[in-house]
């Protein structure tokens, strides 16, 4: 059959297409980029202390267990599912390592992979529960909310464990004020931005969360590969435990209540889509340092805790709006 | 009037007739990344059915699309009865009389039959919906379609696509319409399904409404079109009566060059038995089916909607779970168990799933992605993906299949219909099954790629893989298929032969398992 018809060069539209896309690629980091910028120079026009080291150290060590969290939480809403819980899980991970320290004598590392393997039965747990009986991931991931917190109240009696100094060296600074936590956080943004590009694992992921039934009929079983994302969530948040509990010096049973909603509106500001199938790791960290900067920030100014609160729900919406309207432009669906 | 295209074959007969057209579309161009649409003039009358055909991506839907509201162009004008026409949305459009069954389904999948059928006039009182009403008048409109089957209450997303598309339909057959686009509405449908459209637009036409009508089925526009426009790469080639055109000048100006569908099709000899089929059965849809599938050839299934085709064919690949039945493979004595998806890929069984938008694509990921989706395993090393392998074999297969589009990374949910079932199609051709299920795997595609797709089929046969198609159009499967089984009300109801099948006999066993049901003169006619 001859191809007379195919009077379309290929060659210019392609070019064409690829600039648009690099535009695009890049747009996406600008954006996010011009945002934070903009907010430094704010900030540092509105307080004289806001460009010196101590902000900058304040933030980074803000930093690592928000971002551990929202890496987690970006594959989550990646495959069109939510995490609630993660603030409890977070808790009970911190709680049970500390008791393994502090009761019953455990050697670090031990008492830390215990934390962690908490973390990771809670995210297996939400997961299988939702895969296995096809319930909404909101509504069991909101029972694990209330079951991980209760369970951290009692295992730590409901009073915060004091560790002492046993892992400290995790957030203590070593060079220029960064961590260990920082430096690991960084790695977990990079290795999972890698794997949700560049992975077969990525590619089902993306897949599931556009079209879970063309996934199946296309000879991939979505269920594993959800129960595993809500895994490593689980595994996440009780690192980001370790991680608080080595600042604080001490698991606090009511820790990272709330922090889900801090989590998520980091990962909304990167421009992940609620929907599924759509993500960036890389951008779940510039949304993790804009949350950050501007709770610095607001609390350099001097901002009430209800104005800082407001400040924040305004610059999340407009994050989204935003994200929104360059999306719709690129694609310019009928 | 501006716009004349370059073409020589141009008869614009613009400007000569006096009454005022129903609609006129001048110098209408779009452009997205690319030109798709460049200065379109054209009238239509009141009373008149405009055929509007063209390859895949030539434009038709966009045109549509502009007309209804769903799209702005990006210059020209339209006007409706003389008054200037700028619909800004399909509802607006909707309520200046101008409505449109669209290519992709718009129905809402979680609503009923009846509340689709009526959702900007749900009958109510004191605020509540009137169930009973709304019931009524569903009914009602649903027999003028011939869905009198189906309940009015069910949910549309639980319906097979061939049902979907005659509620998209019926939806928009009422109100007081003054121009009716129908964009490839028969592409799932069979003849007596067909028949009852086809009476509708004849009513319709006798009461003054304008009907563009689309479709890459020629024998169709033949039988229902006053006149016909072509389009192609996004410029108006030729406007004439339909009855000044055979089909084949239609087809040299739709692709450029005759395409001859079936001309010499391989004799072929069927090998071993590849999978066999025992006392299959699924509730009513499927009851107690035996096949045998052979290597090396293409047995097709034919049907009305609601036959149980899709059904069976699902079934065989694990996609619904079965009451009953065994599975066979390559003649061994055991029976295969075969519970998912999953497992029937790797048995080496692979589905084109009818309904693309639900069932096939990732829309908006790119073609690349969908391409590569059923055989990842192809293009990694040890969970690693190759971007630049996958990137070569998406451009080696949709280049077989003829897929017009920008680049590879482009999102399939911008490509048209028929480019957009190709891509379906090249996913199943990358991971290269033994038994391939394939369930109208030409739904929209124009006829040139049609013929490739049909050779494609062929040399998939003589390389040993055993091929099941579904398709509506009965002339697809006599001309590509070597064995024809039927399937009426859920039944297998005979399997025919190569010679020994005419038209008719396929027909009356299509009709076979209804009681109710007779072959209408208009569906017998089909072929006129
Ligand atoms: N939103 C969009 N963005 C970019 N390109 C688009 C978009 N929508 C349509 N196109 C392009 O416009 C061209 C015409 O598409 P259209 O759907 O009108 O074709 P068609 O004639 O209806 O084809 P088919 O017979 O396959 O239905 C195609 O090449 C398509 O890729
Ligand atoms: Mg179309």
């Amino acid at each position: 059959m001859q191809s007379s018809s195919q009077t379309i060069s290929v060659t210019p539209i392609n070019q064409h297409a690829s600039v648009n896309r690099w535009r695009s690629a890049l747009g996406g980091y600008i954006g996010l980029i011009a945002t934070l910028a903009a907010m430094v120079v704010l900030f540092g026009s509105l307080s004289k202390y806001f460009l010196t080291a101590d902000t900058f150290i304040t933030i980074a060590n803000d930093i690592p267990a928000l971002a551990i969290m929202a890496v987690g939480m970006t594959y989550v809403l990646v495959i069109a599912g939510i995490d609630l819980s993660i603030g409890s899980v977070m808790a009970l991970g911190a709680a049970i390592t500390a008791i393994a320290l502090q009761q019953w004598q455990w050697g670090v590392l031990a008492a830390a992979l215990l934390g962690l393997m908490v973390g990771l039965g809670c995210g297996l747990v939400t997961g299988m529960v939702s895969v296995g009986w096809r319930l909404p991931s909101f509504i069991v991931s909101l029972g694990m909310l209330e079951i991980a917190r209760g369970s951290a109240y009692i295992a730590t009696d409901s009073r915060t464990q004091y560790i002492g100094s046993n892992v400290e060296w995790l957030s203590a600074p070593i060079a220029g004020g960064i961590s260990p936590a920082f430096i690991l956080a960084l790695v977990i943004v990079i290795v999972a931005q890698i794997v949700l590009s560049r992975t077969v694992f990525g590619r089902y992921m993306i897949g599931i969360g556009t079209n879970e039934e063309a996934m199946r009929l296309a000879g991939v079983d979505p269920r594993p590969v959800k129960v595993v994302v809500f895994a490593l969530l689980g595994v996440l948040a009780s690192l980001a435990g370790l991680i608080q509990t080595s600042r604080l010096e001490a698991a606090d049973p009511n820790m990272g209540v709330g922090m889900e909603l801090q989590v998520i509106a980091a990962v909304v500001i990167g421009g992940t889509s609620l929907m599924g199938g759509r993500g960036s790791v890389i951008n779940t960290f510039f949304g993790v340092l804009i949350i950050a900067v501007l709770e610095a920030g607001l609390a350099q100014v001097g901002a009430s805790d209800p104005t800082k609160r407001i400040i924040t729900g305004c610059v999340i919406v407009a994050a989204v709006v935003l994200d929104m309207i360059r999306e719709r432009r690129r694609t310019r669906h009928a | 009037m501006s716009g004349v295209p370059a073409d020589g074959f141009t008869s614009l007969d613009v400007a000569m007739t006096p009454p005022t057209p129903l609609l006129r579309v001048t110098g209408i161009s779009k452009h997205y990344a690319t030109p798709v649409l460049s200065d379109i003039a054209l009238d239509l009358h009141a009373g008149e059915v405009l055929a509007l055909t063209g390859e895949n991506g030539a434009g038709k839907s966009t045109l549509s699309k502009i007309i209804c509201g769903l799209v702005q162009p990006t210059t020209g004008t339209l006007t409706l009865t003389g008054q200037p026409f700028q619909p800004a949305s399909r509802s607006h459009a909707e309520r200046l009389g101008v409505r449109m069954v669209m290519q992709e389904l718009s129905l809402i999948p979680t609503l009923s039959v009846a509340e689709n059928l009526l959702l900007d006039k749900l009958p109510h009182r004191f605020g509540m919906i009137d169930q009973r009403a709304l019931y009524e008048q569903a009914k009602r409109q649903m027999a003028v379609i011939g869905l009198d089957d189906i309940d009015p209450g069910v949910l549309v997303g639980s319906l097979g696509i061939g049902h979907q598309q005659m509620v998209e339909i019926a939806r928009n057959l009422v109100g007081d319409c003054k121009l009716l686009i129908l964009d490839e509405p028969t592409a799932m449908l069979t003849d007596r399904e067909i028949a009852h459209l086809f009476e509708q637009i004849a009513r319709l036409k006798a009461r003054g409404v304008g009907i563009v009508y689309i479709s890459h089925r020629l024998d169709e526009l033949q039988r229902i079109a006053d006149r016909v426009a072509v389009l192609r790469d996004g410029r108006l080639v030729d406007v004439r009566p339909m009855a000044d055109v055979t089909q084949d000048e239609l087809v040299q100006r739709m692709v450029g060059h005759v395409v001859d569908e079936g001309a010499q099709r391989p004799r072929r000899v069927a090998g071993a038995v590849r999978l066999e089929v025992r006392g299959l059965h699924c509730g009513e849809q499927v009851q107690a089916v035996d096949l045998s599938l052979h290597a090396g050839e293409i047995m097709g299934l034919a049907g009305l909607v609601g036959a149980g085709r899709t059904e069976l064919l699902r079934l065989i690949f694990g996609a619904d779970r079965k009451d009953g039945g065994e599975l066979f493979l390559d003649r061994k004595a055991q029976p295969v168990t075969i519970d998912s998806p999953m497992t029937a890929i790797r048995h080496g069984i692979g589905l084109v799933t009818e309904d693309r938008k639900a069932q096939g694509l990732l829309l908006n990921q790119s073609i690349r992605v969908n391409t590569t989706l059923a055989n990842l395993a192809a293009v990694n090393r040890r969970g690693w993906l190759n971007y630049a392998e996958e990137h070569d074999v998406t451009r080696r297969l949709t280049d077989i299949l003829r897929v017009k589009y920008g680049s590879v990374e482009q999102v399939v949910g911008e490509l048209s219909g028929g480019n957009q079932q190709k891509v379906v199609f090249a996913r199943w051709l990358h991971r290269d099954c033994n038994v391939l299920l394939l369930d109208e795997p030409t739904r929209g595609v124009d006829i040139g790629a049609r013929a490739d797709l049909y050779q494609e089929l062929d040399r998939l046969a003589a390389d040993g893989k055993a091929m099941l198609m579904v398709s509506s159009d009965l002339r697809e499967l006599m001309t590509v298929c070597d064995r024809i089984g039927v399937m009426s009300a859920g039944r297998l109801v005979g399997v025919f032969e190569r010679g020994e099948w005419t038209e008719q006999i396929l027909l009356e066993a299509c009709f076979s398992g209804y009681a109710n049901l007779t072959p209408t003169p208009q569906s017998a006619a089909a072929s006129l």
